[in-house]
C-alpha cells in the first residue's frame, strides 16, 4: 500500500461570472496514483494541467469532487483526520518570500511544530535537526531577508521537515532560483529522500531536475499520460514534446546526434553520459 | 545611445541598520535594437537595476539617460517614458488587478489615451501574441494557473507597443512549450520591429539561445558584459557567483578533456551538434530555414528543440 494513493480522483473548480452563472473547470479528470513510501517522484505537465491541484489534494487543501485519495491510508475526505493528513504530507511552494513568516530563521522553522502542539522543549531540538538536514544551521540566527532565494527555499523546506512528515510535496520550488540555488535545493531533497526515507513529490518545469527521480509522471489536461523512469520517459522525445514538455538539453543534443547518424543509446540524461558514450564510439 | 546608466548606485533604506547597497556605481550603455540577457544570483540586484530603466526607482547616485535625456530631469515626462520602456514584473500577480483578463490588458493602452476600441484591438492582438486561449479572456486573472497569469502580464505590456521591452524572469513557471512560445514571440518582435529587449533570466540555456549580449550582475556590480560566448568562457568564475554555463557547454569541455577537437564555446544544441559531428568527420546538416512567423502561427507538431 502506497503512502499516496488515488483512485479516479477528479477535481472541479467552480467559477462565478458577473451575471452569477457558474462555470465548471475540470482540473483533474480521473487520476490514479500509487506512490510507494520512500520513492522520489517527479511530476511534469503543461501550465494548467492540474499539477498544483493534485498537490493540494495530497495536503488536503482541496477535497476530491469525485474519487478518493488516501495519504498513509487516511481518506482526506474525513474532516476529523485533516491534521493527520497535513502532518504526514508537507508542502513547499514556488515563491520563497511568500512562505517565510518568522523574522529569524529559527523562529520560522519552529512555527510548524508549534502549530502541531509539540512541547516547547522538544521544538528547539526539532528545529536544530531540521536546519542541519538542509544545511542551514549556521544561518539560524539570521533574518530570512538576508538570505539568497535558494537559502530561503531551504529554510522553507526545514520548516516542513521540522513537522516530520513522511512525504514532502514541492510545487516548483526552484522556479525563482539561480543555478546554484537550484542545485542546492535539489541536493537537499535528494538527501532527505535517501537518508531519512522521506517520500518526495517534486513538481517542476526544469527537465534537468528530474533525471535522478525514481519515476516521472507527465500530466496533460488533468490526467497522467506518461509514467516511467526518467530514461524511459525522456527516450520518447517526440511524445514528450507533444505534451508541451521538453527533454534535458543534453538529451536533446544526443537525440540530434543520433538523427545525424551517430550510434548513441537512447535516453542519455547527463553530460557525463554523453561524453562517455561519444568516447566509446571513437574507439 | 538609447539608454545609458552613468555611475548609478542605489541603496535600500539608506542610513538605517538594515541598509542594502543594491547597485554599486553601475555604468551601462544600451543601443537600440540589442537583445540583452541579464543574469546574476538571487539578490544580486537584477530587479533593482531594471526598475531604474523606466524611472520606477530613483538612483541614490548617478544619472539615467533615455534617448540622451536625463529621466530625472526637471520637466521630464516619465509617464510617456513608461509606455516606451515597458516592464514586465518578476511576479505577475503584482501587475494584475482588473476583474477580467481583457480589461486588465486594456489598462495600459487606455492609460496611454487610446479610445476603448483602439485599446481593445491592442489588447486582443497582445493576447494572441502571448498565446492565451480565448476561453480565458473573460476570466478573473486570479483564477488562472501560474503560467496563464504570466502570459496576461506580458500581454499587458505588449499592448502598449513599447520601444524597449524589459522582462524580469518572464518564463519562470512557464511550461517548456510556453517558454519557447514566449521567447520566440519576443525574438520575433525584436527582429521584426527592432524593439530593444532586456531579458532577466535564471536559465543560462535561454539567454545563450536568444541574447546577443549578456550582462552579469553580482553584488550590485557588473563583472562581465559581452557576448554569451565571451561571458560563458568564464564559467568557473560564474559558478562562484551562483551561475553556470549551459548544459551543452559542459559536454563540450568534457569532450575536450577526453581529447576531442571540439568547440568549447558552443552554447546551443545546434552549435554543439555541428561541432561534434565535425569532430567525427560527419557532414553537418544544413541549417533549417529560420521560422520568422510568430510562435502562435506555427504548426504545433513541428515544435523544434528550443536550444
Ligand atoms: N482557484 C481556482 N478557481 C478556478 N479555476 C482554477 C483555480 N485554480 C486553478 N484553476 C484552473 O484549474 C486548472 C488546473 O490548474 P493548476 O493550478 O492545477 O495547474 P498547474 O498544472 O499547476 O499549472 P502551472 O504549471 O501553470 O502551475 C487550470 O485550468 C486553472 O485555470
Ligand atoms: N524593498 C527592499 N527593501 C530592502 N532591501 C531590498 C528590497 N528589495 C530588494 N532588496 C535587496 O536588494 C538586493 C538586490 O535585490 P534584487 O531584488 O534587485 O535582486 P535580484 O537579482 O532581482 O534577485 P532575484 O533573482 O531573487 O529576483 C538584495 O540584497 C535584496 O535583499
Ligand atoms: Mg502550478
Ligand atoms: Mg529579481
Amino acid at each position: 500500500m502506497g503512502i499516496v494513493r488515488a483512485e479516479g480522483l477528479k477535481h472541479e473548480y467552480t467559477k462565478y461570472r458577473e451575471d452569477e452563472s457558474e462555470v465548471k473547470v475540470h482540473a483533474l479528470n480521473g487520476v490514479d496514483l500509487d506512490v510507494k513510501e520512500g520513492e522520489f517522484i517527479a511530476i511534469l505537465g503543461h501550465n494548467g494541467s492540474g499539477k498544483s491541484t493534485l498537490a493540494k489534494h495530497i495536503n488536503a487543501l482541496l477535497i476530491p469532487t469525485e474519487g478518493t485519495i488516501w495519504i498513509d491510508e487516511i481518506d482526506t475526505k474525513g474532516e476529523e483526520d485533516l491534521w493527520k493528513v497535513r502532518q504526514r504530507a508537507g508542502m513547499v511552494f514556488q515563491n520563497p518570500d511568500n512562505q517565510i513568516i518568522g523574522t529569524v530563521v529559527d523562529e520560522d522553522v519552529a512555527f510548524g511544530p508549534e502549530n502541531l502542539g509539540v512541547p516547547t522543549e522538544k521544538i528547539v531540538k526539532r528545529v536544530e535537526e531540521a536546519l542541519t538536514k538542509v544545511g542551514m544551521l549556521k544561518h539560524r540566527d539570521k533574518s530570512p531577508n538576508r538570505l539568497s532565494g535558494g537559502q530561503k527555499q531551504r529554510v522553507a523546506i526545514a520548516g516542513v521537515v521540522a513537522m516530520r512528515p513522511r512525504c514532502i510535496v514541492l510545487d516548483e520550488p526552484t522556479a525563482m532560483l539561480d543555478p546554484t540555488g537550484r542545485k542546492d535545493v535539489l541536493r537537499t531533497v535528494h538527501e532527505l529522500n535517501k537518508k531519512e526515507g522521506v517520500t518526495v513529490i517534486l513538481i517542476t518545469h526544469y527537465m534537468e531536475e528530474v533525471v535522478d527521480a525514481d519515476k516521472v509522471f507527465v500530466m496533460d489536461k488533468g490526467r497522467i499520460v506518461m509514467e516511467g523512469t526518467p530514461r524511459e520517459v525522456f527516450s520518447r522525445v517526440e511524445e514528450v514534446k507533444g505534451y508541451r514538455m521538453d527533454v534535458p538539453q543534453v538529451t536533446e543534443l544526443a537525440w540530434e546526434l543520433r538523427k545525424a547518424g551517430l550510434d548513441l543509446p537512447a535516453g542519455i540524461l547527463k553530460p557525463e553520459e554523453l561524453v562517455d558514450a561519444l568516447a566509446a564510439l571513437k574507439q | 545611445m538609447q539608454l545609458e546608466l552613468k555611475d548609478v548606485s542605489f541603496t535600500y533604506n539608506p542610513g538605517m541598520i538594515y541598509e542594502v547597497k543594491a547597485l554599486d556605481h553601475v555604468n551601462l550603455a544600451i543601443e537600440k535594437g540589442q537583445f540583452i540577457g541579464v543574469i546574476g544570483h538571487t539578490g544580486s540586484g537584477k530587479s533593482t537595476l531594471i526598475q531604474h530603466f523606466n524611472a520606477l526607482m530613483k538612483p541614490t547616485e548617478g544619472q539615467i539617460l533615455y534617448e540622451g535625456e536625463d529621466i530625472w530631469g526637471d520637466k521630464y515626462d516619465q509617464k510617456t517614458l513608461r509606455t516606451q520602456v515597458g516592464l514586465v514584473f518578476q511576479y505577475p500577480e503584482h501587475q494584475l488587478f482588473e476583474t477580467d483578463v481583457i480589461t486588465d490588458v486594456m489598462f495600459g493602452p487606455k492609460n496611454q489615451g487610446l479610445s476603448l476600441e483602439e485599446a481593445k484591438v491592442r489588447a486582443l492582438r497582445a493576447l494572441v501574441q502571448v498565446g492565451l486561449p480565448e476561453q480565458y479572456y473573460n476570466s478573473s486573472p486570479f483564477e488562472l494557473s501560474g503560467g496563464q497569469k504570466r502570459r496576461v502580464a506580458i500581454a499587458g505590456v505588449l499592448a502598449m507597443d513599447p520601444q524597449v521591452l524589459i522582462l524580469d524572469e518572464p518564463t519562470a513557471g512557464l511550461d517548456p512549450a510556453g517558454r519557447d512560445e514566449i521567447l520566440d514571440q519576443i525574438s520575433f518582435l525584436h527582429k521584426e520591429r527592432g524593439i530593444t529587449i532586456i531579458l532577466v533570466s535564471h536559465s543560462m540555456e535561454d539567454v545563450a539561445r536568444y541574447a546577443d549580449r549578456l550582462i552579469v550582475v553580482n553584488d550590485g556590480k557588473i563583472p562581465f558584459d559581452g557576448t554569451p560566448k565571451e561571458v560563458f568562457s568564464h564559467y568557473k568564475e560564474l559558478e562562484a557567483m551562483g551561475l553556470a554555463a549551459p548544459q551543452v557547454t559542459y559536454c563540450m569541455h568534457g569532450l575536450q578533456e577526453r581529447g576531442f577537437d571540439v568547440d568549447v564555446t558552443a552554447d546551443t544544441v545546434e552549435e554543439a551538434r555541428d561541432s561534434i559531428l565535425k569532430a567525427f568527420g560527419r557532414s553537418v546538416p544544413a541549417p533549417e530555414k529560420e521560422d520568422n512567423r510568430p510562435a502562435g502561427r506555427r504548426e504545433k507538431s513541428g515544435r523544434k528543440g528550443r536550444r
